[in-house]
C-alpha cells in the first residue's frame, strides 16, 4: 500500500499505513507532549497529554492512539490543542504532591519538564490532595511515594509485554486506583528495573540509588556491560569518583532502551567491602600488604621461575586487551592460558571453523520464525535475548526448546523435549521427525542456538555437530561479555583451560576458580598442588588459594573492549578512578612480562594494546560456527542421579556476587536440590527437607525442592554458589541422601 | 481451596468461552469463591487466579475494580443500598438513615455482632421501586419503607 | 397484567409470570425467527428491514441498529460475536430489568437474528451484577430455547449455528460502554478501549462484534414479524417505534411506561401519574443521568423522541426520565450526580479520573455551605477540560449535567454559596452528611 500524505503544523509527511499521528510528529521531529505512551509499549492512551487537534474532528485526539489518514491536518500547537493539553496537565498536577525538592526524579522528571511548558504557576485545586500508600516491591524498585503515580500504567504493561509476567497492576478504580504488586509479592522479574526508566515520576524510583544524588549533580559517562554475552550500552553515572546509578544507553541493535536487572545493580559491588585495594603478599602463611613493586617483583620473580610451565585462567568478563596479554605471556614464558573456565569439552578446538557467535546480529533475532535453543536457561543467562525472543514469539516466531530443565521463559512455547544431560546429544540428534523436527522445517527464517549448558556440557563439540547437521544456521548465545572477544585475543594458547591447571605457577585473572571453572574440585586440587599462584582481583578472594593477591580495576574502573556475542567490538573508558591502589590488570599484565623479560611488551597505552590485538585481523572472517567433526557413537548411560548444574544470574561473576542489592533478589535465593516427584519418594526426602549432596570428594547440604518438569533420575545443583562450592563438575554423577532433621550432616 | 460444586460451578462458566479465553471466568469464578467464602481473601484471589492461568495481580485488579466483590469479611448480610439521585427523591436515602439508627453503624461498617454490614451502592437498574435494597448481592428487595425495613432486619435476624 | 401503556408492544400481554419459552411463543414468539430461517431470507434483507424500522440503539446513544449491523464485515472468516448490553446501571433506568424479567426470550430472539443477520457464531449477554436474580432466570431461558432448537448447531435444521451465554456484571457503571463491557467479558477491568478500532472490527477477543441493548434486541423479533415500515410508523421519521421510558423522581407511580417515540412528555408525566398532589415540577432529566437536565417549561414542550429532545437542549439517551418537583435542592441533586461519576469514574484517563473527583469536592463544598464565589466559574472550567477529551463517554456523562445545572439553576447554586444555605429549604437547612454521602438535605428527604 503507498504511503499517506498528512500535514502536521504545516508541515508536510508522508507515513506508512497503520502509522500513527505520533508516529508521523516523531518523524517531523514534532514533539507531542505525552506521558503513557512509549514506543516499546502498547498504546494505552489513557494520560490524554498528547491531545492534538484533528481538522474535521469534533474534539481533540490523542496523537498516540489516532490512525494517520491521507490528507489528514493536524496541529500540535493550536490554541485549541495548547488548551486540551494544559487541562490535562492540570489535572495530572491537582493531586501530585509538591515534593519535588525531595524527589529522586526531580531533574529528570517528564512531569516536573512538561509542567514548566503546560502548568500553571498556582493551583486552582484547594481540596486534599490524594495520598496513596507506600509499597514494598523488592530490593531493587522502590515503590515508597506511590502519591506521585499519574497511573499511565507503564510499569504495568511493561511487564504484560516486554517482562512477559504481569507483576504489577493497577487495582481499584477511578481516583482510587493505585498501582500494586499482588498481596505480599515482590517484583522478581530479571527485567524490572526498567519500570525505574519508565516511570515518567517519581512514583518508582531505584532502591538503592535512593537519595544518593540529583541528577544534575551526576557526570554520565558511556561504558559497556561486562555481564553476559550482548554487551549492553550503558550510561554509568558518577559523582565525586563514585558510581551512583547506572542506566541504558539506548541501543537499538543491542540492548534497544533496556537493561537485565544484573547490568543494572552490579555496580554496587564497587563498593563491596571486600575490594581488594592493596596488593598482598603470604608469608608463611600470613598475608600481609606491600607496595606494588615488591608484588610484582615478587610475581615477576616465580613466574620466570616456573617459565614453561605458567598457567592463566582469565574469566570470559576480562576485557579483550587483558586477555590479549594473557596470551602473551602465556606464550612468552612458557605454558597456556584460556577463558572458557566453565567449559569442559575441548575435543572442538582444532576442528573449528573460527570463533564461535551468535551467527547473525542479535536484531536479526526478532525476525526468526522458527527457533529451537539447545541447552540454554535463557531467562536468567540472557534476559534481554530472551526479551527478543519473547517479541518475535509475540509475532509468531515459534520456539522450540531442547533442555534439561522446563523453567517458565514467560513466552510461548511450540515444542520443548526435556532429557537428563547424558541425552541432550541423542536428542539433538534425533530432532528431525519429532514436533520440534517439523516445525522447524515449517520455517522460513530458522536458528538453532546453543546456551550456556550446551556449551558446557561434556559433549559440546559434538553438540555443536549435531546442531550443524539439522541444516539451519547454527549460534551460540555467548556465556559472557568476551566469550567471542577471548578467541580474538588470541587465547586458547598451549591448550585449554583444563589443561593450563596442571601447570607449576597459576596466574589467575578475575577468577575465582571454586565458583568460576567447571569443575571446583579438580580446580582447587590445581591450586593446592601449584608452586605458585598470583589471583588478579577486584576482590579478597573468598577460598585462600594464592601466594600473591594483585588488587586491579573491575568495570568502570578500567578502561578496555568487550566484543559481544554478536561480534560487536565495543571499547569503554574508565568512569571513575580505581579504588585504593588498584590498577588496570592490562597495566599489571604489561609490567609483569617487562619484569620478566617479555620480548615487544612495551605498551604504552591501552590502544596500543588493542591495536596490537587487532592488528590484521577481519572479526567478520574470523566468525564461524562451523566444525569439522565426526559424530561420536553415543555416550554410555552414566550410573546414578545426574547433575544438571546452572549458573545463578546473580552468582555468574565476582562483581555481580557481591551487588548488596541483587543479592537480595528472588534469583540470589540460597541454591536448592530441585527432584522430580518420583525421586523425591525414591530418596525418601520431602520438599524442604535437608539433603545432603556428594560428588566426587566433596559435600553440600541443601534443602530439596520439587520441580515435576525435571526428567528422571536427575537432580538440579546450581554451581557458582559457596554452598555447592565444595561439589565436582557442573555435569557428572552424584549421590543425594536424605538428612534426618536434628541431625548433623 | 474451593468445594467441588464451586469448582463444578466454575467449570460450568468456564465453557461459556472460548477454551484459550478462560480468563473471560474470572468473574463467575469470584463471584462463586465469595459465595463460598463470604470474601475474597488473598489465597482465594490466588486460587482462582492458578485455577484459570492468570496473573494473581490481574486477578487482584479484576475483585477490585467491581465494588460487590468483598475484599474484607463482611458481615453475615451485607445490605447494600442505592444512593444515587433518582433513588434518593424517592426515598432511598431515608431508607439508609433509617437503617444505619437501627443497626448503629455507617456505610461501610458491621455491626457489632458481625452480623449485618451497610454498605452504600450505586444504580441498581431498579430505581423505579426505590427504595431499593440488595442483601448478601444476589437478592433485591424494593420499596422498602420503614416498616418493611424493619420486617426485614427482624427477618434476617432469625435465620 | 402488568399496564405498560396502551401502546406497548414489546411488553404487551405480560402478566409477570409468562416469562417461559411456551408462554413467548404463544404470543407469537420465535415465529419471525422460524420464518426467516425456513424462507432462507437473507441476511442483507435483515439488516435493510431493521433500516427501514429506523430503530435507534436504547442504550443511550441512539446510534441506528440497522447501519451499526452493517459494519460486521461479511467475509470475515472465524467467529464474530453479538454482545446484548444488559448492564443497566445509568441512574433512572431500570427498563432492561422488566424486559429480562417479564420477556427474556425476546431479547434471546432478537439476538439470534442479529447472529443470522451478522453472521455471528455467538452472543453473549452481560447482566448488570445486581440483578442477580434475572442473571439466572435468564440462563434458563437459554436452556429452554437451546433444548427447543432455537440454539445450537444447525438451528431449526437451518446450516445457521448460534449459541448464546448470559455473563455477569458485577457492581461497575462503566461496563454500560461497551468497550468497557467487552473488556469485562475478556475477564479484565472494564475500562473502555480507545476507538478506533471500532467494535464491528476490533471486538471481543478482537473478532468482530456488535454491541446492542437490550430492549434494541427485543424489538428486533417484532420487526422482523410486522415490518419495518409498521415500526417505523408507531413513531417518527427517523425515530421509529416504541419506546420504554422508566419514570423516576417526584411522581405519583414511578416505572417504566412504553409509548411511541414522538408522544408528548406531558401525556408521559400523566402516565406517571404526574406529579404529587400540589406540587409543581421544576427539572427533569429526560434520558438517564448523564444527560442534560431541562427546565419544566421546556420539558413540558418537549415530545419524547430523540430528535425533539435534542432539540430541547438535551438528549433521549436511554429514557430514563427523573423528574424533580420544586421542594428539590438542585445543589443537592447535582451533589449526588457528581458523587456517582467520581465512584464510577473507571480511573483509566486523566481528565476522568482526576475531573470527576474535583467536580465532586466542589459541589460538595456548595452543597455543605462552603462554596466561594469563583466555584461556579471553576466548575464551568473544569466541566470543559473533561468533556471531549476522554477515552469515553464517562467524561462527559460527568460535565454535562454540571454544565446544564449551572445554566438553569445557577440562582440556586449562587445562593448556597452567598448565604451558605439552601433556597429551596431555607437557611435553617444545615446539610448533616458527609463524603460516603447518603443524606439529602432535610427538604429533599422531607420531600421524597
Amino acid at each position: 500500500m503507498s504511503e499517506l500524505n498528512l500535514e502536521i503544523d504545516g508541515r508536510a509527511v508522508a507515513v506508512p499505513p497503520g502509522a500513527t499521528v505520533m508516529d508521523a510528529a516523531v518523524k517531523l521531529g514534532i514533539y507531542v507532549p505525552h506521558f503513557c505512551y512509549h514506543r516499546k509499549l502498547s498504546i494505552a492512551a489513557n494520560c490524554r497529554m498528547c491531545l492534538v487537534e484533528v481538522e474535521r474532528a469534533p474534539k481533540p485526539l490523542p496523537a498516540c492512539a489516532t490512525p494517520a489518514t491521507d490528507g489528514m491536518k493536524v496541529r500540535t500547537n493550536s490554541a485549541g490543542a495548547k488548551s486540551a493539553q494544559q487541562g490535562v496537565m492540570e489535572f495530572l498536577l491537582i493531586n501530585h504532591p509538591l515534593d519535588c525538592p525531595i524527589c529522586d526524579q526531580g531533574g529528570e522528571c517528564q512531569l516536573q519538564d512538561l509542567a514548566v511548558g503546560y502548568g500553571k504557576s498556582a493551583s486552582r485545586f484547594e481540596e486534599d490532595k490524594r495520598v496513596v500508600p507506600a509499597k514494598d516491591i523488592g530490593p531493587l524498585v522502590a515503590a515508597e511515594e506511590m502519591s506521585r503515580c499519574i497511573q499511565c500504567t507503564r510499569c504495568v504493561r511493561f511487564g504484560q509485554e516486554i517482562a512477559g509476567v504481569m507483576e504489577l497492576g493497577m487495582i481499584h478504580r477511578g481516583e482510587h486506583a493505585e498501582i500494586v504488586a499482588f498481596v505480599g509479592r515482590t517484583v522478581d522479574s530479571e527485567l524490572s528495573g526498567n519500570m525505574i526508566d519508565l516511570c515518567p515520576v517519581g512514583a518508582l524510583t531505584s532502591k538503592p540509588f535512593r537519595f544518593a544524588a540529583r541528577t544534575w549533580e551526576l557526570a554520565r559517562r558511556k561504558s559497556i556491560s561486562p555481564h553476559c554475552g550482548l554487551g549492553s550500552n550503558l550510561v554509568v553515572q558518577v559523582k565525586q569518583n563514585r558510581v551512583k546509578r547506572v542506566l541504558p544507553l539506548e541501543n537499538e541493535a543491542v540492548n534497544e532502551c533496556w537493561l537485565s536487572d544484573k547490568d543494572r545493580y552490579s555496580y554496587e559491588a564497587l563498593e563491596s567491602g571486600e575490594r581488594l585495594t592493596r596488593p598482598m603478599l603470604k608469608d608463611h602463611g600470613q598475608w600481609r600488604e606491600v607496595d606494588w613493586p615488591q608484588a610484582l617483583e615478587r610475581v615477576a620473580a616465580e613466574l620466570t621461575k616456573a617459565a614453561g610451565s605458567v598457567g592463566i585462567l582469565a574469566t570470559p568478563h576480562s576485557t579483550l586487551e587483558e586477555l590479549y596479554l594473557a596470551g602473551r605471556l602465556a606464550q612468552a614464558l612458557g605454558g597456556s592460558a584460556d577463558f572458557r573456565l566453565r567449559q569442559s569439552d575441548f575435543s572442538g578446538d582444532a576442528k573449528r571453523g573460527g570463533i564461535p557467535w551468535l551467527g547473525m546480529p542479535v536484531a536479526n533475532l526478532d525476525g526468526l520464525d522458527r527457533v529451537l535453543v539447545v541447552g540454554s536457561f535463557l531467562r536468567k543467562d540472557h534476559p534481554l535475548l530472551a526479551q527478543r525472543l519473547r517479541q518475535a514469539a509475540k509475532r509468531g516466531c515459534r520456539v522450540n526448546v531442547l533442555h534439561s530443565v522446563d523453567d517458565d521463559w514467560l513466552m510461548p512455547i511450540a515444542n520443548r523435549k526435556i532429557v537428563p544431560p547424558s541425552e541432550l546429544l541423542e536428542a539433538l540428534r534425533g530432532v528431525n521427525g519429532t514436533p520440534i523436527g517439523e516445525s522447524l522445517r515449517s520455517g522460513r527464517n530458522v536458528a538453532v542456538l546453543l546456551g550456556n549448558f550446551a556449551q558446557q556440557h561434556p559433549q559440546a563439540a559434538q553438540l555443536q555437530a549435531a546442531a550443524q547437521a539439522l541444516g539451519y544456521p547454527i549460534g551460540f548465545l555467548g556465556e559472557a561479555a568476551n566469550s567471542v572477544g577471548g578467541y580474538l585475543a588470541g587465547l586458547p594458547v598451549g591448550g585449554n583451560a583444563a589443561s593450563a591447571l596442571g601447570h607449576k605457577a597459576l596466574v589467575l585473572l578475575n577468577a575465582e576458580p571454586e565458583l568460576d571453572c567447571a569443575d571446583p574440585q579438580t580446580a582447587g586440587q590445581a591450586l593446592e598442588r601449584a608452586q605458585f599462584v598470583v589471583a588478579l582481583g577486584a576482590f579478597r578472594p573468598a577460598r585462600d588459594g594464592a601466594d600473591v593477591l594483585l588488587p586491579i580495576a573491575p568495570f568502570a574502573e578500567t578502561a578496555g573492549t568487550f566484543v559481544s556475542t554478536e561480534g560487536r567490538i565495543q571499547s569503554f573508558h574508565p568512569a571513575v578512578r580505581p579504588a585504593g591502589d588498584a590498577r588496570p590488570a592490562w597495566k599489571v599484565l604489561r609490567v609483569l612480562g617487562n619484569l620478566a623479560g617479555v620480548a615487544g611488551f612495551d605498551y604504552e597505552t591501552l590502544e596500543q594494546v588493542r591495536e596490537a590485538c587487532l592488528r590484521g585481523k577481519d572479526l567478520a572472517a574470523l566468525l564461524s560456527n562451523r566444525i569439522d567433526l565426526a559424530a561420536s557413537p553415543a555416550a554410555p548411560a552414566p550410573q546414578g542421579l545426574q547433575r544438571i548444574a546452572e549458573v545463578p544470574i546473580h552468582f555468574a561473576d565476582a562483581l555481580v556476587r557481591r551487588a548488596p542489592s541483587l543479592q537480595k533478589t528472588r534469583d540470589a535465593q540460597p541454591p536448592r536440590a530441585w527432584m522430580n516427584a518420583r525421586l523425591m519418594q525414591q530418596l525418601g526426602v520431602s520438599a524442604g527437607q535437608p539433603v545432603l549432596i556428594r560428588q566426587g570428594s566433596g559435600e553440600a547440604r541443601l534443602a530439596a525442592a520439587l520441580d515435576d518438569r525435571l526428567p528422571e533420575g536427575c537432580v538440579r545443583v546450581p554451581a557458582a554458589h559457596a554452598s555447592t562450592a565444595g561439589l565436582g563438575a557442573m555435569f557428572g554423577t552424584l549421590g543425594v541422601q536424605a538428612v534426618a532433621v536434628g541431625k548433623a550432616a | 481451596m474451593l468445594s467441588p460444586e464451586s469448582l463444578r460451578r466454575i467449570d460450568r462458566e468456564i465453557a461459556k468461552y472460548p477454551a484459550e479465553h478462560k480468563q473471560s471466568a474470572v468473574m463467575a469464578a469470584l463471584i462463586v469463591a465469595q459465595d463460598e467464602k463470604g470474601w475474597l481473601a488473598t489465597e482465594t484471589m490466588d486460587f482462582v487466579a492458578q485455577y484459570l492461568g492468570m496473573a494473581p495481580v490481574a486477578v487482584y485488579e479484576v475483585a477490585s475494580f467491581y465494588n460487590m466483590y468483598n475484599l474484607e469479611p463482611a458481615g453475615q448480610y451485607k445490605l447494600t443500598v442505592c444512593t444515587c439521585l433518582p433513588c434518593g427523591l424517592q426515598g432511598s436515602l431515608d431508607a439508609a438513615d433509617h437503617l444505619k439508627a437501627r443497626l448503629g453503624v455507617d456505610f461501610g461498617e458491621t455491626t457489632a455482632d458481625g452480623r449485618f454490614t451497610l454498605k452504600e451502592g450505586e444504580c441498581m437498574g431498579a430505581c423505579a421501586m426505590a427504595p431499593v435494597v440488595l442483601v448478601n448481592n444476589k437478592k433485591m428487595h424494593d420499596y422498602m419503607s420503614n416498616a418493611k425495613l424493619d420486617a426485614l432486619l427482624d427477618e434476617l435476624r432469625k435465620r | 397484567m402488568l399496564d405498560y401503556g396502551p401502546d406497548a408492544i414489546l411488553m404487551a400481554g405480560l402478566d409477570g409470570a409468562n416469562w417461559r419459552l411456551a408462554d413467548y411463543e404463544k404470543r407469537g414468539g420465535y415465529e419471525a425467527l422460524r420464518k426467516l430461517l425456513a424462507d432462507q431470507v437473507p441476511p442483507e434483507r435483515v439488516i435493510a428491514e431493521v433500516k427501514k424500522s429506523a430503530l435507534r440503539g436504547r442504550g443511550g446513544a441512539g446510534f441506528p441498529t440497522g447501519l451499526k449491523w452493517s459494519f460486521m464485515p461479511r467475509q470475515f472468516p472465524g467467529a464474530k460475536y453479538m454482545v446484548c448490553n444488559s448492564d443497566e446501571g445509568e441512574p433512572g433506568t431500570c427498563k432492561d430489568r422488566d424486559l429480562l424479567r417479564y420477556n427474556p426470550h425476546s431479547v434471546i430472539e432478537g439476538m439470534i437474528i442479529a447472529g443470522y443477520a451478522t453472521g455471528s457464531t455467538a452472543g453473549y449477554n452481560y447482566i448488570h451484577g445486581e440483578i442477580w436474580a434475572l442473571y439466572e432466570q435468564f440462563e434458563e431461558a437459554i436452556e429452554e430455547a437451546r433444548r427447543a432448537g432455537y440454539l445450537g448447531r444447525d438451528i431449526l435444521g437451518s446450516a445457521f449455528s448460534f449459541e448464546v451465554y448470559a455473563h455477569p456484571g458485577f457492581g461497575a457503571y462503566i461496563c454500560g460502554e461497551e468497550t468497557g463491557l467487552l473488556e469485562s467479558i475478556e475477564g479484565k477491568k472494564g475500562q473502555p478501549r480507545f476507538k478506533p478500532p471500532f467494535p464491528a472490527s476490533f471486538g471481543l477477543y478482537g473478532k468482530p462484534t456488535t454491541v446492542n441493548n437490550t430492549e434494541t434486541f427485543a424489538a428486533v423479533p417484532w420487526i422482523m414479524r410486522h415490518g419495518g415500515d409498521a415500526f417505523l410508523n408507531l413513531g417518527r421519521p427517523n425515530n421509529g417505534g416504541t419506546k420504554l421510558f422508566s419514570v423516576t423522581g417526584h411522581v405519583a407511580r414511578p416505572g417504566n411506561y412504553e409509548v411511541r417515540l414522538g408522544t408528548p412528555f406531558a401525556r408521559l408525566l400523566e402516565m406517571a401519574g404526574g406529579t404529587r398532589a400540589g406540587k409543581r415540577l421544576k427539572a427533569v432529566i429526560p434520558g438517564g443521568s448523564s444527560m442534560p437536565v431541562l427546565p419544566a417549561d421546556v420539558m413540558l414542550a418537549t415530545d419524547m423522541d430523540y430528535d425533539s429532545i435534542a432539540k430541547a437542549g438535551s438528549m433521549l439517551g436511554s429514557g430514563a426520565v427523573i423528574v424533580m418537583d420544586e421542594t428539590t435542592c438542585m445543589v443537592r441533586a447535582l451533589e449526588r450526580l457528581s458523587y456517582f461519576y467520581f465512584e464510577e469514574s473507571c480511573g483509566q484517563c486523566t481528565p476522568c479520573r482526576e475531573g470527576t473527583g474535583w467536580l465532586y469536592r466542589v459541589v460538595h463544598r456548595i452543597e455543605t455551605g462552603r462554596g466561594r464565589a469563583e466555584d461556579l466559574a471553576l466548575l464551568d472550567n473544569v466541566s470543559d477540560n473533561i468533556a471531549g477529551r476522554t477515552i469515553c463517554a464517562l467524561g462527559d456523562a460527568a460535565a454535562l449535567p454540571v454544565k446544564s445545572f449551572l445554566k438553569h439553576f445557577r440562582h440556586e447554586f449562587e445562593h448556597h454559596i452567598e448565604h451558605r444555605s439552601c433556597l429551596v429549604s431555607g437557611p435553617d437547612s444545615e446539610p448533616k452528611w458527609g463524603r460516603a454521602g447518603a443524606h439529602l438535605p432535610p427538604a429533599m428527604a422531607r420531600a421524597a
